[in-house]
């Protein structure tokens, strides 16, 4: 089952934060059809975190129909991600660490090339802010 | 919104000094809201007028539709956690409980006991052996049994170490999980406000400053960094809560409800503290004037 976790320094909000803990388990296949989340109350006496917060944030994994809400059940993953998306994973994974090894070979340090990353990331997906 | 409190023009004077002046605030039902503000901008006061322990000099107050502590009935459906956990030290745990079933008619005595089973706290043992966070434990617990709609705290961790703070916390989240009640936290500890609560106010020299839902202030603020510029020339919907400036660089925070595009900025979402921080830093200085006496003694 998925642990969440709080980092209280990022400036993403905490509903925003779970939603992305599940898409990113889902997208590294941690996360499969079936599988359980732990129930509002779980997350509540575990993370100490507001529990209309997590219910907004299963309420917007819902919405984009990551998973399903059965009544006094639980909420369950509705579909394993597609798998051609984790195999695209390995090569480009290899590609990205072709890259910072010619990075440092060029001679960028560490926070130059996490600023060049994320420049670009920003770049090439062409939006503002959420 | 449907509300808990609503306070309108609130003032409390002690003598020639005002503890809180003309305040005028409403606190949604149905979330656990955190009320932040530096030394002196009156939350204790305000929460204390809230529970009925103080009445006002001005202004107009009104919890769960009736006046403060007004009859017994209304008692019942307000828990309250003062800042230094009022227990006391010469009564067992168990003593504690007797006293919370005798005086309120809405006690849960198998909600009390659970929660002292699940503290592990000896219902022999006296509050004053307890340690802090046991005592703030306890307290939480004769709060929580009286099963009120409405639950104010007032600085209820700030003596408390981390881990104290942070299991006293998970307690207070799954009674709301549980519960439904309304909450009201006042604490200084911002991020364990972001952690718990779903609702913000900022109060400064007793005016509200910012209030709304976390995760809608979060998402309407940014950092902009850029090449210097006045803040003056940028959009009208994006207000400066913040303005730095360098010789050659400049960073802001604003607000701004839709999506900031010019590509001059490097935009960072900004943190709950360092939202907090920033309103008030602003209130500091719109205020500082007019609010000199209402600040009160730190």
């Amino acid at each position: 089952m998925i642990e969440f976790y709080l980092d209280t320094k990022t400036g993403v909000s905490p509903y925003l934060q779970i939603v992305q803990q599940v898409r990113r388990a889902l997208k590294l296949g941690l996360l499969r059809e079936g599988d359980q989340l732990p129930t509002v109350k779980e997350v509540v006496g575990r993370v100490a975190i507001n529990p209309n917060t997590v219910s907004k944030a299963y309420r917007e994994l819902e919405h984009e129909g990551l998973v399903t809400a059965r009544a006094g059940v639980g909420t369950f993953v509705a579909q394993t991600q597609s798998d051609s998306s984790i195999v695209a994973q390995g090569p480009l994974r290899h590609d990205l660490e072709k890259w910072m090894t010619r990075a440092r070979g060029a001679g960028l340090d560490d926070e130059s090339i996490e600023a060049l990353f994320r420049d670009c990331f920003r770049f090439s997906s062409k939006v503002g802010v959420a | 919104m449907t509300t808990v409190l609503e306070a309108e023009g609130l003032g409390k004077r002690y003598g020639r000094k005002w503890a809180l002046r003309d305040c005028t605030v409403q606190i949604p039902s149905g979330h656990v809201v955190g009320l932040v503000g530096p030394n002196g901008a009156g939350k204790s006061t305000l929460l204390n007028v809230a529970a009925g322990l103080l009445a006002p000099s001005s202004g107009t107050i009104n919890v769960l539709g009736g006046a403060p502590a007004s009859d017994p009935k209304q008692l019942a459906r307000v828990g309250y956690v003062a800042q230094d956990p009022p227990t006391y030290s010469g009564l067992s745990v168990a003593d504690h409980l007797r006293l919370g079933a005798h005086l309120n008619p809405t006690w849960d005595e198998d909600m009390a006991l659970r929660r002292v089973e699940q503290l592990g706290l000896d219902p022999r043992q006296r509050a004053g052996k307890l340690s802090g966070g046991q005592r703030a434990q306890l307290a939480l617990t004769l709060a929580v049994a009286k099963r009120p709609e409405f639950l104010i705290l007032d600085e209820p961790v700030a003596s408390l170490d981390s881990l104290a703070r942070r299991e006293f916390l998970q307690i207070l989240m799954e009674t709301v999980s549980e519960d439904r009640v309304s909450v009201v936290l006042s604490s200084h500890l911002v991020a364990d406000i972001e952690r718990v609560c779903d609702y913000l106010i900022i109060l400064v020299a007793s005016r509200v400053l910012l209030a709304g839902d976390v995760d809608e202030l979060l998402a309407s603020h940014h950092r902009l960094i850029g090449p210097r510029r006045d803040p003056s020339s940028l959009p009208e919907s994006q207000v400066v809560i913040e303005a730095s400036h360098t010789d050659r660089q400049t960073t802001l925070l604003v607000r701004s409800d839709g999506p900031v595009i010019d590509p001059v900025w490097s935009i960072e979402p900004v943190s709950l503290e360092d939202l907090v921080l920033a309103y008030m830093g602003q209130g500091r200085t719109n205020h500082a004037a007019i609010d000199v006496d209402a600040k009160g003694e730190r």
